[in-house]
Formats: C-alpha cells, sequence, structure tokens
C-alpha cells in the first residue's frame, strides 16, 4: 500500500483506518519472528490515531496527508509513554516524558504510529548487529543483515507492514539500510528536519530521515516532518515545499555527476548497476560528466573522530542518575563506571573510548581539531562539484547486504564500508537512496542521489524520474 | 603499538567506564588499529585551512533566538519518573559526602 492508495481508500470508504493499523499490527506482530524489525509495539496509540481519522472522515472533516498511514518509529526517536530503548540494556524500561517534534507531525497529519524499530545500539552500526535485543534480519534474505543502524525501519517497509518509517542517519544509516533491503531512504539538509526528540549521538551529523517503499511517499513524509522547530536550534528557517508535488519526471538537462573515486573500490556486480542507473537517466535526457572528490580516502579517519568525539560527550549523560539503569556500588563514582560498563554494549564502549581519547589533553589538535579541517575540505570537494553539476550520482554501499555474522569482528572493516555514505553527512547535503535493481543473487542495490544544501527538490526529481523509467 | 594497555585504562577511567580485563585487551587491539587508519590525516597539510565545527545555513545572526515566554514545565514528577532512586523531588544517589 502506499499513502495514496490508503488515502483514496479511505475516502472512498472501501476500509477504515482501523483496519488498516489492525492489519498493519498483526502483520509486523507476525512477521517479527522472522525479522525482529520491531522492538516495541503501540497498538493502544495506533488504534486511538486511527478511529480519529475514521471520525473525521465520518464527520465529513478534511483529513492530513498522511491520515490512516501506519508508521514505524526508530527508537532512538522518544514517543511520550512508549518505551524507547535506543536498543541498549541503557534504557530497556525507559518511558519518554515527551514526543520528538516529528513524531508529534506524523500524528498531526493523521499518521498511525504502529511500534519502534530495532536499530545499533544508540544508532552506532552498520549492520544492525549490535542491538542488545539481537540482530535485524533482511526480508530480502533472511540471513543476511539489514543494514544498520536503521535496520530496523527499513526491513519494516520492505517486509509489507508499513508504508513508511523513520531513521536516523549520521553517517549512512538511513541510506545503507534502506539500499540493503531494496527500499527508498531519505537523508535531508542538516537542519532541515527537527532533532527535538532524537537521541543524541553525534550532534554536527545526526540528521532524522524518512523511508518509504517508493520515492513520492518518501517526498510526502519530508515534506511533513520538515521545517523550523523552535524546539530545534539547529533547524533551519528555509520555506519547505510540497516535495512530492514536484514529481513531474522530467530531468531533461539536468547535469548529472559521476565522482570518479567512487567508482575504483566497488564490488563488480554493484559498480555494473549503477553504470545502468546512470545510462537510465542519461536516457531521459541529464547529461553525465565525471567529477572529482579528491578527499574522498581521507573521511572515514575524519568521520571516526568527529563523530566518537561528539558521541562520548553525548553519552557521558547515562550515568546511572537519571535513566533507569543503575548498577549497585558504595561510591558515586564507581555507580556511574559499574553503570556505563554494564548498560553499554561493546561498540558504543569502543566509540565511547575513541572519542574520550581523541579529545583528551594533549591530543585535541592532532584529532578533533584535525579532523574539523579535513571536513571543511570534504565540504569544499561537493562545493566544487556542485559548481559545474545539479545532482551526483553514486552508489550508497560497496557491495549488497552481507551475511550476519560476516564483519562483526572487524570493527574497521565495517568503518569502512560507510565511505560513500559518510561524506554526503560530513557536508551536511542532501542525500538519498532509491533502489536500482538485484545482483544475480537476487540481493537490492540502491543508487545515491546527492545534491546541494536544501536542494531536496532536485534530489526527489532525479530519483523519481529514475524511478519511473525503471519500472 | 600506538596506545599501551595503562593508556587503555586511564582513557576509561576518564570516560567513567568500567571495563573487564578481557574488555581492556580487545579495546587495546581495536583501538590501535582504527588509531593506525586514522593516522593518514596526517598526509594532509591542513595550515591554512578553517575547522568545520557545525553545518551552516544562511540565517541572521540572532534568528535562532526565540521569544522569551513562560511555558509550562514537565513538573517534577515526570521528571523523575525515570529515575532509579528518587526521592522529595529529588534524584538520589549514593552519598558523596561524608559528614
Amino acid at each position: 500500500m502506499t499513502v495514496d492508495s490508503i488515502r483514496k481508500g479511505l475516502l472512498a470508504k472501501e476500509f477504515s483506518a482501523r483496519e488498516i493499523a489492525e492489519k498493519a499490527l498483526a502483520h509486523g506482530e507476525a512477521k517479527n519472528a522472522e525479522t525482529n524489525a520491531f522492538l516495541t509495539f503501540s497498538p493502544e496509540r495506533a488504534l486511538a490515531a486511527a478511529d480519529a481519522v475514521d471520525k473525521k472522515i465520518a464527520a465529513g472533516e478534511r483529513i492530513g496527508p498522511l491520515a490512516g498511514v501506519p508508521v514505524a518509529i526508530k527508537d532512538v526517536i522518544v514517543t511520550r509513554g512508549l518505551r524507547t530503548t535506543c536498543a541498549s540494556r541503557m534504557l530497556e524500561t525507559y518511558v519518554p516524558p515527551y514526543d520528538a517534534t516529528v513524531v508529534a507531525r506524523i500524528e498531526q497529519a493523521g499518521g498511525v504510529i504502529i511500534g519502534k524499530t530495532n536499530c545499533d545500539e544508540f544508532a552506532m552500526g552498520s549492520s544492525n548487529e549490535n542491538s542488545a535485543f539481537g540482530p535485524v534480519r533482511n526480508p530480502v534474505a533472511l540471513d543476511r543483515v539489514a543494514g544498520g543502524s536503521s535496520g530496523g525501519s527499513a526491513a519494516a517497509i520492505a517486509q509489507g507492514t508499513v508504508p513508511l518509517a523513520l531513521g536516523s542517519d549520521t553517517g549512512g544509516s538511513v541510506r545503507q539500510p534502506a539500499s540493503f533491503c531494496g527500499i527508498v531512504g531519505v537523508t535531508p539538509t542538516y537542519g532541515r528536519v527537527s532533532r527535538y526528540g532524537l537521541t543524541a549521538f553525534a550532534s554536527s551529523l545526526d540528521h532524522v530521515g524518512p523511508f518509504a517503499g517508493n520515492v513520492k511517499d518518501a517526498a510526502a513524509l519530508l515534506t511533513v516532518i520538515a521545517g523550523h522547530d523552535e524546539r530545534d536550534a539547529t533547524s533551519a528557517f528555509a520555506p519547505v515545499p510540497d516535495y512530492s508535488a514536484v514529481l513531474d519526471g522530467n530531468v531533461r538537462g539536468m547535469k548529472i555527476g559521476l565522482p570518479r573515486e567512487y567508482f575504483e573500490s566497488l564490488e563488480s556486480e554493484t559498480g555494473e548497476l549503477i553504470r545502468r542507473a546512470v545510462d537510465v537517466l542519461k536516457s531521459r535526457g541529464c547529461e553525465i560528466r565525471e567529477i572529482h572528490l579528491p578527499h574522498t580516502k581521507y573521511a572515514i579517519a575524519a568521520y571516526y573522530i568527529i563523530a566518537t568525539a561528539e558521541a562520548s560527550s553525548n553519552l557521558a549523560r547515562y550515568d546511572g542518575v537519571r535513566y533507569t539503569k543503575r548498577a549497585q556500588a558504595e561510591t558515586l563514582s564507581d555507580m556511574y563506571r559499574r553503570t556505563r560498563g554494564e548498560g553499554f554494549g561493546a561498540e558504543c564502549k569502543r566509540r565511547i573510548m575513541l572519542g574520550t581519547y581523541v579529545l583528551s589533553a594533549g591530543y585535541y589538535d592532532a584529532y578533533y581539531l584535525k579532523a574539523q579541517k579535513v571536513r571543511t575540505l570534504i565540504a569544499r570537494d561537493y562545493s566544487e562539484a556542485f559548481q559545474q553539476v545539479d545532482a551526483i550520482a553514486a552508489p550508497v554501499s560497496p557491495f549488497p547486504a552481507f551475511k550476519l555474522g560476516e564483519k562483526v569482528d572487524d570493527p574497521l572493516a565495517m568503518y569502512l564500508s560507510d565511505i560513500f555514505t559518510i561524506t554526503g553527512s560530513l557536508a551536511g547535503i542532501p542525500c538519498m537512496s532509491v533502489p536500482c535493481g538485484l545482483t544475480t543473487a537476487g540481493l537490492p542495490v540502491g543508487l545515491q542521489i546527492l545534491t546541494r544544501h536544501f536542494d531536496e527538490t532536485a534530489m526527489f526529481r532525479v530519483a523519481h524520474a529514475y524511478e519511473a523509467a525503471s519500472n | 603499538m600506538k596506545l599501551t594497555e595503562k593508556d587503555v585504562r586511564q582513557v576509561a577511567d576518564l570516560a567513567n567506564l568500567a571495563l573487564t580485563e578481557e574488555e581492556v585487551a580487545r579495546m587495546q587491539h581495536d583501538l590501535d588499529e582504527i588509531l593506525t587508519h586514522i593516522d593518514t590525516l596526517k598526509e594532509l597539510d591542513t595550515e591554512k585551512i578553517e575547522p568545520m565545527s557545525q553545518v551552516l545555513f544562511e540565517a541572521g545572526e540572532t534568528a535562532t533566538l526565540r521569544e522569551d515566554r513562560e511555558r509550562p514545565p514537565i513538573g517534577t514528577q515526570a521528571a523523575l519518573a525515570n529515575a532509579p532512586l528518587s526521592g522529595a523531588g529529588y534524584f538520589k544517589v549514593p552519598k558523596v559526602i561524608e559528614r
């Protein structure tokens, strides 16, 4: 089902919002034994929201743009009265006292939140294997990862439970699972969407981003959640267009850049699918140009300094005083240390340690400041490229979904696989993944489209034109 | 090795993180590998480059300041609802200062 088909069916009284919500809840619960996509279901909240939509329809009132659409929310986004764990033992029983702005906006638009999705602990990971509550299995191939960190949200759509979901993206956590599961995932411009109520991981890099089964639905969800929020000082004032209204399929004359550096280290089948997708855009009238992003190879190093430094600071709040979990100890400092030692999983500890190290006395200039300067160079690569082209086409991941357990013992190899998503995150530009076919083994591959700051419109146009032409 | 076992323990101390012996050894190996990769940044001359600490967008200097008006607070009860231990409207922690 799509946002449009639900709306039409509701208005034609073919079904009720309650029926849709009940179906989604039952579907999600049944599938969970297979994929583990959800950590918590919210039947009461969902049915209350659905009933409110049905009441409006019965009364002949106007319904919101997402009326009756089931939505899944990544469990790092807080929901009032609904357990929010960040997939961590640390917050296993945490029940937030307020709603994130994005959650409130979805419900105001008539969306029906059916549950909270599994993810890597505190959004740290690229395979969803770092969840304290077990990995998510890819609905396309159950022996493979769904991608991370927003694996549960991607899987919830790919398995057919919901048409829409929210994830969070710090270095690729929306785009990569979207690519692995064969759906659409969007990382908007930094500042485009409020982060009030998004559990902070790396504040200069964190985004909330939509997942959907198709480009138009993703555009509809972004239209609802985007825009300034007085509760988030980093949210931008730029006006929000109706992103789904600009999708007319016309991309004639648009200049698309192919970064030479991105095609050097690509698994061959993925590279072939990306090249074929670019040919499709060419046949739709796009002009294809080779571009250079010369600082690409430094992105991972810069990212893992900046992201871990900010994470070590953001995660300091989980100290046993305020957030549910506390280890027994005689002294205050022992209580801090033991609570954190017991509450955090291996990847969170690794990142807290690395972040603390790079910020510690004597190392700040050599690591954090250096990384911020390299970030300037990477952002500059993009702004120079965007003087020549309107959009960039690239792979999302060097390879399709890998087997569960395959990379879990090699954190550096896992980090290095984020190379194509991390560069866009560092620059803060909008980027998205749109499905561009299957490998011979039947695994989905995503095409990444990146555009200038706040030019989500161009990004959606290219993605939509590709989607329409390839269907 | 870029960092010793002692370094690892020191950093864990700074981070208020209790690590098991096994974790210390694993951490030393993993951090070493990552820091070695991070060393590639040394190839770049960044002497004259400004650091990018935030993604900036165009806005007036005071655009992010909202009007200073009263809003209902979350309330003590809701704020303490997730506390592992509370009492008399406060978070309770093990005794810090001996009387």
